[in-house]
C-alpha cells in the first residue's frame, strides 16, 4: 500500500542521490540489547536534548550583561530595587513571558536530571566492567563529558546573578585566586579584573549557550558514533558471547522504545518543573556582594564540592612570600581532579595487571569482580561523606548534633567509610557469588518438601536451566588468561618477574580475589568467552557433582 | 524489560512483512499454543547479511517457547489498540489545551504566573506522558519482541588491511617529500608554533595584570564609615549598650559593588573587658589592637579569608562571627581569630577612630590584603 509508493517515489527520489539504502537498512538492522541500566545513557541525551531546545528559547530573552538597572517589572516586590540586567531578565522570563518560568523550571530540572543521568550511566560503566577493551576511548570521552557538564551546570546557574549564585561565583573566584602560581591571574582574566567586574555574566553567557554546548555535541556525536560502531555490550545471558550481541532491532522495536523514553524524560521534566518550583531567583534577590542567605545549598551536583572545601582543616604555608593556600585548592581541585584521573587511568591499570588484552563484550555482574566494585563503592562513598558534609548544616539542625562535632565526624570518616565501604562491598561480592555457586551446585529450591527414605525432611530443588546459568556470568572476572601464566604459575611469566613484575603479581592476586568456581568443576560459566561449545554440556557438569545430595533428576535439563 | 514477549519472532509472517509490522495477522494463523523454534523463519530471512553466515554459534538449539494463547492475544491486541489510540487523542487533546492556556491565561503577577505555569505545565507533562504511555503499550503489547542475533567482528582490522593501510600511508609520505625532506619539515614545524600560540596571545586583554591590587581597598585615612543600608555616619554615642554586629561601608562607595567585595566591615561593640587586646599598633595573633578601637567598637574586615563570602552571622553570646559558606567562625574578641573551619587567618582588622565631628573614620587602609589568600599575598601584614 502506501508504504510501497513512499519507498518507490520520497525513498528512491533520496536513495538516487544518496545511495543509502545499504546503510540504512544496516542503521535499521543494528540490535540494541536490553537491560534497564542501557537506558541511563539515553536519559542523559535526552535531557541534552531538553537542555538544548529550553535553553534556546531562554536565550532569547535572557540579557546577559551586567549593567544596572532600576526594576519596574511585575514583581513588586523588587520594585525600584538596583540589579543587574541579567538578573532583571531573569525576573521578566519569569513574570512576564508566558511560558518562560515553565521553560527556566524545565531547564534547570533538566541539569540536575543531567548530571544525574550522566553520574548513573558512569558507575553502571564501571561495575559492569563495559569500560574494557575496546572502549576505552568512550569511557574516557565520557569522563570529559561529566566534567563538562558539572563546568556548564556551575556556569548556567551563575547566569540569572541573584544572591545564591553570586555566592557560588564568589566561590568560584576565591578558589580560582588560591591556586599556586597562576592563581590570580586565572582569576583576573575569567572576571575580566577584580572580583566581581561587569564582564564575567557576559563571558560565563558565551561560554554556557555556545563553547561547552558545542564541545558537549562533538562529544556526543564522537561517543554515539563509537558505541554504534563497536556495538553494544550485553549482559550475560544464554547465547550472549563476545562474538555476538543478542537483542531488539534498531527498527522499530527500539526506535519506538526509545521513543517513547524520550516522552517520559519530558513528561517528568514537565511535571517537576510544573509542580516542584526550583530556584526561585526572585525570593533570593539580586546580587550583593556584602549578603548572603544563610543555609542556601547548591545544585546536588557541587555538593561534594562544598563538603569538601567544608571539612578541610585551616592549612597554609608561605614559603619565600608566596602563600600555599592548601586549605583552598587541595579541597576544590583533589576530590575531582583525582578521582577522575584515577578513572582515566583504571582500564589501563587493570589491562596491566591482569595482562589481560582480549575483547569484552559481555559485561560482568559486579559482585563476580569484587575487587573492581569495592574500589568503586569506596569511591562512591567518599563521594557520599563530601556530600553529606556540604549540607552539614542541614544535618546539625536535623538531628541535633553540634555543626562542628559532625565536621570532625566527617574529617575521619572521610578516610575511613571508604575503607569499610571496600572491605564490606568485597565480602558481600564474595558471599553472592558463593550464593551463585550454591545454585550451580545445589539447583534451585523449589518449594516442594519430600520425605526421604530415613524419614528425614529434604526440600526438592532442580538444577538450574541453561538461561539461568548463563545469566549468572562468569564468577572470575579477571583472570589472566591461561597462557599468560598466572600470578601463581610455579615459573612467572617473564613480566611477572623483577620489582614492577611482583606488584603486578600482587595486585593481580587482589584483583583476582574471587571464589573459586572452577575447582567444584562448575566450569559452564555460561557462554562468556567459551563460544559455541562452552555451553550445554558444561551446564551439566555444573550440576553433576552435587546432585547426589540433591533430589530431582538433574538430567532432564532444558 | 519486557519478559513477558521475550521469545523469538512470530513463526510464519507474510511475505515481505517485518515481523514488527505483520501484528495479528500471525496470531491468527496460529493454533492455540504456537510453539516456536529457533531459528525462526523471520530471523534467518530477516538477518543481515553478515549476520545470516555465522550462525550464532553461541546460540544453541534454544528450547521451544510458549507464547500465552492467542484468543486472549487477539482481543488483547485489539483492546491495546484501542488504549494506544486513545492515549494518543488524549495527549493531541493536551497539545491544545497547551496552546489554549497560553492564549487564556496571562502573566505579570505572581498569582498569574502561578496558575500559567500550571495550565501550561500539566499539559505539556500530560502530552508527553501520554505519548510515552502509548507508545510503550504500542511497543510491549502489538509489536512482537523479536530477538536478532548479530556478529561481531574484532575491532582489530584484518592484516590485509592494515598493511595496505601501512603501505598507502607509508606512500603518500614518500610522494609528499615529508620524510625525505628535513627542511621542509623542520620549517613548517617552526612556522606552526607561533601561529598556535597566537590565539593564546589574544587572550591578554581578556584582564588587567593583578600587580599590588589585591594588597588595598579603598579605604583612605579619615574616611568615614557609614551604616549599610541606612548609609548614615555612625557615633560611637549611637550604641546604647553592646550588641550585635553592624554592616559598615566607606563613605562614597556604598553603592560601588567592585569597591565593596573587598572594602565591606562589620562593627561590634562590646562591654569594658569583653575584648582581649594588644597595645601594639599592629595586629598581633589572637588580640585586637586596641589603638584601633574606639570605645570597646571594633571593625573587622567583612570579606572571610577562606573563599571570600561575607561573614554575615554574629552569634552575640559567643562573640563568634561566623561564615555560612563553610562555617569559619572567628573569636571578635580576640582578633577575630580562627576558631575553627577552613579558613586560617583572622578576618583584617580596620583602624578607626573618631573625626572632628565625632564620626566613626578609618585611621588608614587594612595593614594586609582582606579576603582569600592568594600566591603573591605571602606573610604580608
Ligand atoms: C546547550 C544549550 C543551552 C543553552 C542555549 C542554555 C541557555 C541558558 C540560559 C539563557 C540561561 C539563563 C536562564 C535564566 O534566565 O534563568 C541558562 C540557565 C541555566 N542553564 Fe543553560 N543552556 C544550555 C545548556 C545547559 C546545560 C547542558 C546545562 C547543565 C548541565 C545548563 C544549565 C543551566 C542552569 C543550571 C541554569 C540556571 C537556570 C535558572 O537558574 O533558572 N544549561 N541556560
Ligand atoms: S568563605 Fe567563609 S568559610 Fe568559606
Amino acid at each position: 500500500m502506501s508504504i510501497d509508493k513512499a519507498l518507490s517515489g520520497t525513498g528512491s527520489w533520496l536513495d538516487d542521490r544518496l545511495h543509502g539504502a545499504k546503510g540504512l537498512r544496516t542503521f535499521f538492522r543494528k540490535i540494541f540489547p536490553d537491560h534497564w541500566t542501557f537506558l541511563l545513557g539515553e536519559i542523559a541525551l535526552y535531557s541534552f536534548i531538553i537542555l538544548l531546545l529550553t535553553g534556546t528559547f531562554l536565550a532569547l530573552f535572557f540579557k546577559p550583561s551586567m549593567t544596572e538597572v532600576v526594576y519596574h517589572g511585575s514583581y513588586i516586590k523588587l520594585d525600584g530595587v538596583h540589579m543587574s540586567e541579567a538578573y532583571a531578565s531573569t525576573l521578566n522570563i519569569s513574570f512576564d513571558v508566558r511560558g518562560g518560568l515553565l521553560m527556566r523550571q524545565i531547564h534547570h530540572w533538566a541539569a540536575d536530571l543531567f548530571v544525574a543521568a550522566i553520574l548513573a550511566h558512569m558507575l553502571r560503566i564501571f561495575f559492569t566492567g563495559a569500560y574494557r577493551k575496546p572502549r576505552e576511548i568512550n569511557w574516557l570521552i565520557g569522563l570529559v563529558l561529566f566534567t563538562l557538564s558539572l563546568l556548564e551546570g556551575l556556569f548556567g546557574y551563575s547566569l540569572p546573578d541573584d544572591l545564591l549564585s553570586g555566592a557560588g561565583l564568589r566561590i568560584t573566584q576565591g578558589v580560582l585566586q588560591s591556586i599556586p602560581i597562576v592563581g590570580t591571574y586565572l582569576s583576573f582574566f575569567l572576571f575580566g579584573g577584580q572580583y566581581p567586574g561587569t564582564d564575567i555574566i557576559p563571558r560565563l553567557y558565551i561560554l554556557h549557550v555556545l563553547l561547552i554546548p558545542g564541545l558537549f555535541m562533538a562529544l556526543i556525536g564522537a561517543h554515539l558514533f563509537i558505541m554504534f560502531h563497536q556495538k553494544h555490550t550485553q549482559m550475560p545471558g544464554k547465547g550472549r558471547t563476545n562474538q555476538n550481541v543478542v537483542g531488539a532491532p534498531m527498527y522499530p522495536y527500539f526506535m519506538a522504545k526509545t521513543g517513547a523514553f524520550f516522552f517520559f524524560t519530558f513528561a517528568v521534566l514537565a511535571l517537576a518543573a510544573t509542580f516542584a518550583q526550583i530556584n526561585p531567583v526572585w525570593l533570593y534577590g539580586p546580587y550583593n556582594p556584602l549578603a548572603i542567605s544563610a543555609g542556601s545549598q547548591p545544585d546536588f551536583y557541587m555538593g561534594f564540592l562544598e563538603g569538601a572545601l567544608r571539612i578541610m582543616p585551616p592549612w597554609q604555608w608561605v614559603v619565600f612570600g608566596h602563600t600555599f593556600a592548601f586549605n583552598v585548592f587541595i579541597p576544590a581541585l583533589l576530590p575531582l581532579g583525582g578521582i577522575m584521573t584515577a578513572a582515566a587511568l583504571w582500564p589501563f591499570l587493570e589491562q596491566w595487571i591482569t595482562g589481560d588484552k582480549n575483547e569484552h563484550h559481555v559485561n560482568d555482574r559486579p559482585r563476580n569482580a569484587p575487587t573492581r566494585t569495592a574500589l568503586g563503592m569506596a569511591a562512591v562513598s567518599f563521594y557520599g561523606v563530601l556530600w553529606a558534609e556540604g549540607a552539614n548544616d542541614v544535618l546539625a539542625q536535623h538531628f541535633n548534633v553540634p555543626l562542628y562535632t559532625i565536621t570532625w565526624i566527617a574529617r575521619f570518616a572521610v578516610f575511613l567509610v571508604p575503607i569499610f565501604t571496600y572491605i564490606i562491598t568485597k565480602r558481600i561480592c564474595l558471599g553472592l557469588q558463593r550464593k551463585d555457586l550454591h545454585l550451580i551446585q545445589h539447583g534451585v529450591e523449589t518449594g516442594i518438601v519430600r520425605q526421604l527414605p530415613s524419614g528425614g525432611f529434604i526440600e526438592e530443588t532442580r538444577p538450574l536451566d541453561e538461561e539461568e546459568l548463563a545469566a549468572l556470568g562468569r564468577p572470575v572476572a579477571l583472570a589472566l588468561p591461561s597462557g599468560e601464566g598466572g600470578a601463581e604459575a610455579e615459573v612467572p611469566a617473564p613480566d611477572m618477574r623483577g620489582g614492577l613484575g611482583r606488584v603486578k603479581a600482587r595486585l593481580n592476586k587482589i584483583v583476582n580475589e574471587s571464589v573459586p568456581i572452577d575447582e567444584h568443576g562448575a566450569n559452564g560459566h555460561g557462554a562468556n568467552g567459551h563460544g559455541a561449545n562452552g555451553h550445554g554440556a558444561n551446564g551439566h557438569s555444573a550440576t553433576a557433582e552435587d546432585h547426589a545430595a540433591v533430589s530431582s533428576g538433574s538430567d532432564d535439563e532444558g | 524489560m519486557s519478559d513477558s514477549t521475550h521469545g523469538q519472532g512470530p513463526g510464519e509472517p507474510e511475505e515481505g512483512s517485518l515481523p514488527g509490522a505483520q501484528g495479528e495477522t500471525g496470531e491468527e494463523s496460529q493454533g492455540r499454543h504456537r510453539v516456536i523454534g529457533t531459528p525462526s523463519p523471520a530471523e534467518s530471512r530477516l538477518l543481515l547479511a553478515e549476520t545470516a553466515g555465522g550462525s550464532a554459534p553461541g546460540l544453541p538449539a534454544a528450547k521451544p517457547r510458549t507464547l500465552p494463547a492467542d484468543p486472549q492475544d487477539m482481543a488483547g491486541a485489539k483492546r491495546a489498540e484501542k488504549i494506544v489510540a486513545a492515549c494518543f487523542i488524549l495527549a493531541m487533546l493536551a497539545g491544545f489545551g497547551f496552546i489554549a492556556s497560553y492564549v487564556i491565561f496571562q502573566v505579570h503577577s505572581v498569582t498569574n504566573v502561578l496558575h500559567s505555569n500550571l495550565a501550561l505545565g500539566t499539559c505539556m507533562g500530560l502530552a508527553f506522558l501520554l505519548l510515552g504511555v502509548g507508545a510503550t503499550i504500542w511497543v510491549r503489547r502489538l509489536m512482537p519482541y523479536v530477538e536478532l542475533t548479530e556478529m561481531r567482528h574484532p575491532m582489530r582490522s584484518e592484516p590485509e588491511n592494515r598493511e595496505a593501510f601501512a603501505d598507502t600511508f607509508k606512500e603518500g609520505a614518500d610522494t609528499s617529500q615529508f620524510v625525505k625532506r628535513p627542511i621542509l619539515r623542520r620549517t613548517l614545524i617552526a612556522a606552526t608554533v607561533p601561529v598556535a600560540v597566537a590565539p593564546i596571545v589574544l587572550l591578554r586583554d581578556l584582564g588587567p595584570l593583578p600587580r599590588e591590587s589585591l594588597d588595598h581597598t579603598v579605604w583612605r585615612k579619615g574616611m568615614r564609615l557609614l551604616n549599610y543600608g541606612a548609609n548614615t555616619p555612625i557615633r560611637p554615642g549611637d550604641f546604647s549598650s553592646p550588641g550585635g554586629m553592624i554592616t559598615v561601608v566607606p563613605d562614597g562607595f556604598q553603592n560601588d559593588f567592585n569597591a565593596l567585595a573587598k572594602a565591606a566591615c562589620i562593627i561590634i561593640k562590646f562591654a569594658p573587658g569583653q575584648v582581649v587586646y594588644t597595645d601594639h599598633d599592629y595586629p598581633v595573633p589572637n588580640l585586637t589592637v586596641k589603638n584601633w578601637t574606639v570605645d570597646n567598637i571594633v571593625c573587622y574586615s567583612k570579606i572571610c579569608t577562606h573563599v571570600g563570602c561575607p561573614a554575615a552571622l554574629y552569634e552575640e553570646t559567643t562573640h563568634h562571627i561566623l561564615c555560612p559558606c563553610h562555617q569559619s567562625t572567628f573569636d571578635a574578641t580576640r582578633g577575630a581569630k580562627v576558631i575553627f573551619g577552613p579558613a586560617t587567618r583572622p578576618l583584617p582588622q580596620l583602624p578607626m577612630t573618631v573625626d572632628a565631628e565625632g564620626y566613626l573614620v578609618a585611621r588608614s587602609d587594612f595593614t594586609e590584603p582582606v579576603g582569600p589568600s592568594f600566591w603573591e599575598r605571602g606573610n604580608s601584614s
